[in-house]
């Protein structure tokens, strides 16, 4: 499976949206108890309007990759566009075929964010 | 023979790309343990012990003479040996059942840093549940464990002490006899978890002394779905049975039962018959081929490895010294993740381990996600690790 074209590389060298906010609205972190992959997901929300997006912690290159896209991906969007991501738009960020073994890392950024928004 | 020994396992004249490298996961099984199992659900099928037929009887007996392989293989007498569903399962039984061997004033619970959470976590339940303490014995920077401070952890207040024989993430061979004097010196009770050993090292559990013993045929060239216990009869005696109901019962009224002798007393319902037979074929597997032959082979294989990742750049290895190594070696690539390096192996058809092999405590020590984990068998070759650097420096490539 080519799972490791140039996009996912690059990002994973240059992750897009890696960092830490200030004064975030709302934050969620979660792992994957299989291997070790952890993000924290950190937003700063506005009039119902993802205004800035950012993500930290450390993982594998599909976990990473996914979490660079999707942070990507937020900003802009109202909470409730964001809320109805679900696994498929993840997919189609990432454009690669996922075995089922890497599903879960693939999605551990969706499922961050879900924790973050769950929060209002 | 090493050379011709591929050819025992059909998974490879089946998968002959494949290059196996996990049997610290579970090992694969040679024909000959194939064969005695379809063999005995096409031929020889019946429940054992109390089938007055001959077909059960003959089931009884092959049932009994694997008990008796089995004690012979790890010199202990038969009645010492009980069939269970794996290594892990034999530790949840001591683990439920040993109260009342613990002497009054000792409340302190000995492991170390580099369990398996199999030989952790049914422990550290135990003492949430009597309020004991558990501790550790520390590794040191070798990956050892720390022989000083486990001196100094043992005292009388100790309970028991419960370690692995050969780590599953490390390879290192534990000196379990220096740990099971120590223990004995403060009347603490021992636990070997040898999940890891029977196929590289020789067991002899009245040379070691140990109380208690536990390993599994699935990694042993045997099935899955049965492992064994090994306890001292007169410690086993005093022990209450983990399970109830058939086959380990004298009589019963609706009120009341009474439990027959040990190793029976705690084998209830149905056994794995075609796993203990797989088992004893395993067995004879190994002694066909002889474990001196096997050990030769690893160490000189995992001497080649070693040296082999030594010349990769980036590469930190987790391994003690190789003749410490029984064969099973963890390393990591520098801001590569395990697991994409597993993934672009299996590519190239190599099957390794990524994560955190089930020590998460131990990675977190270790300050890190998880590792890659390879680990060697009697059908592994020079060849099968050569392609394992080849793919290894491809994995840099695509990362470069």
């Amino acid at each position: 499976m080519n799972m490791y074209t140039e996009i996912i590389l690059d990002l994973y060298k240059n992750p897009l949206n890696k960092g830490q906010l200030e004064n975030p609205t709302h934050e969620s972190e979660r792992n994957n108890p299989l291997c070790g992959d952890e993000i924290k997901i950190q937003l700063i929300v506005e009039n119902n309007k993802i205004k800035e997006a950012k993500f930290s912690g450390q993982g594998c290159a599909i976990s990473q990759a996914s979490a660079s896209l999707l942070t990507d991906k937020l900003k802009n969007l109202t909470t409730q566009e964001a809320k109805s991501l679900n696994q498929q738009a993840i997919l189609d960020l990432l454009h690669i075929p996922i075995s089922p073994g890497r599903l879960k890392c693939a999605l551990l950024s969706l499922d961050t964010l879900k924790g973050a928004l769950g929060k209002e | 023979m090493i050379q011709n020994i591929k050819s025992n396992f059909p998974i490879f004249t089946n998968n002959p790309d494949l290059i196996y490298l996990d049997s610290a996961a579970t090992s694969q099984r040679p024909k000959q343990v194939i064969k005695a199992i379809t063999k005995f659900y096409e031929k020889e099928n019946a429940n054992i012990h109390r089938g007055i037929y001959s077909l059960s009887e003959e089931a009884t007996q092959k049932y009994n003479q694997a008990r008796k392989t089995t004690a012979n293989f790890i010199n202990s007498n038969e009645n010492e040996i009980i069939f269970t569903k794996n290594t892990t399962e034999s530790i949840n039984l001591i683990a439920n059942t040993i109260q009342p061997l613990i002497k009054k004033g000792k409340d302190e619970i000995l492991l170390t840093e580099m369990e398996h959470h199999s030989n952790l976590v049914p422990w550290q339940q135990l003492a949430r549940k009597h309020n004991f303490k558990l501790k550790s014995i520390p590794i040191t920077e070798n990956y050892e464990l720390d022989y000083e401070k486990a001196k100094e952890l043992i005292n009388e207040k100790t309970a028991l002490v419960s370690f692995t024989y050969i780590s599953n993430v490390f390879g290192t061979i534990n000196n379990a006899k220096q740990l099971i004097n120590l223990a004995k010196e403060k009347g603490a009770i021992t636990i070997i978890d040898a999940a890891q050993s029977p196929s590289h090292i020789k067991i002899d559990v009245k040379d070691l002394d140990t109380d208690f013993l536990a390993f599994s045929a699935h990694k042993l060239y045997g099935p899955l779905g049965i492992g064994i216990l090994y306890g001292k009869k007169q410690l086993l005696d005093q022990l209450a049975p983990f399970q109830f109901g058939g086959g380990m019962i004298n009589k019963v009224t609706y009120e009341d039962s009474t439990f027959i002798e040990t190793p029976e007393k705690f084998e209830a319902g149905t056994q794995n018959i075609p796993g203990a037979i797989g088992l004893a074929k395993a067995i004879n597997f190994i002694q066909e081929i002889g474990l001196e032959n096997i050990k030769d082979h690893e160490n000189e294989l995992t001497n080649y490895t070693l040296n082999k990742l030594k010349e990769i750049e980036n590469l930190t290895l987790y391994s003690p010294s190789p003749e410490k190594n029984a064969g099973v070696i963890s390393f990591t690539l520098k801001n590569i993740h395990p697991h994409d390096i597993a993934e672009i192996l299996n590519d190239n058809n190599i099957a390794i381990r990524a994560g955190h092999h089930c020590c998460m405590p131990l990675m977190n020590l270790l300050n890190i996600p998880g590792t890659c984990r390879i680990s060697l068998a009697i059908f592994n070759t020079k060849e099968d690790i050569d392609k394992l650097i080849e793919a290894l420096k491809k994995v840099q490539e695509v990362f470069r």
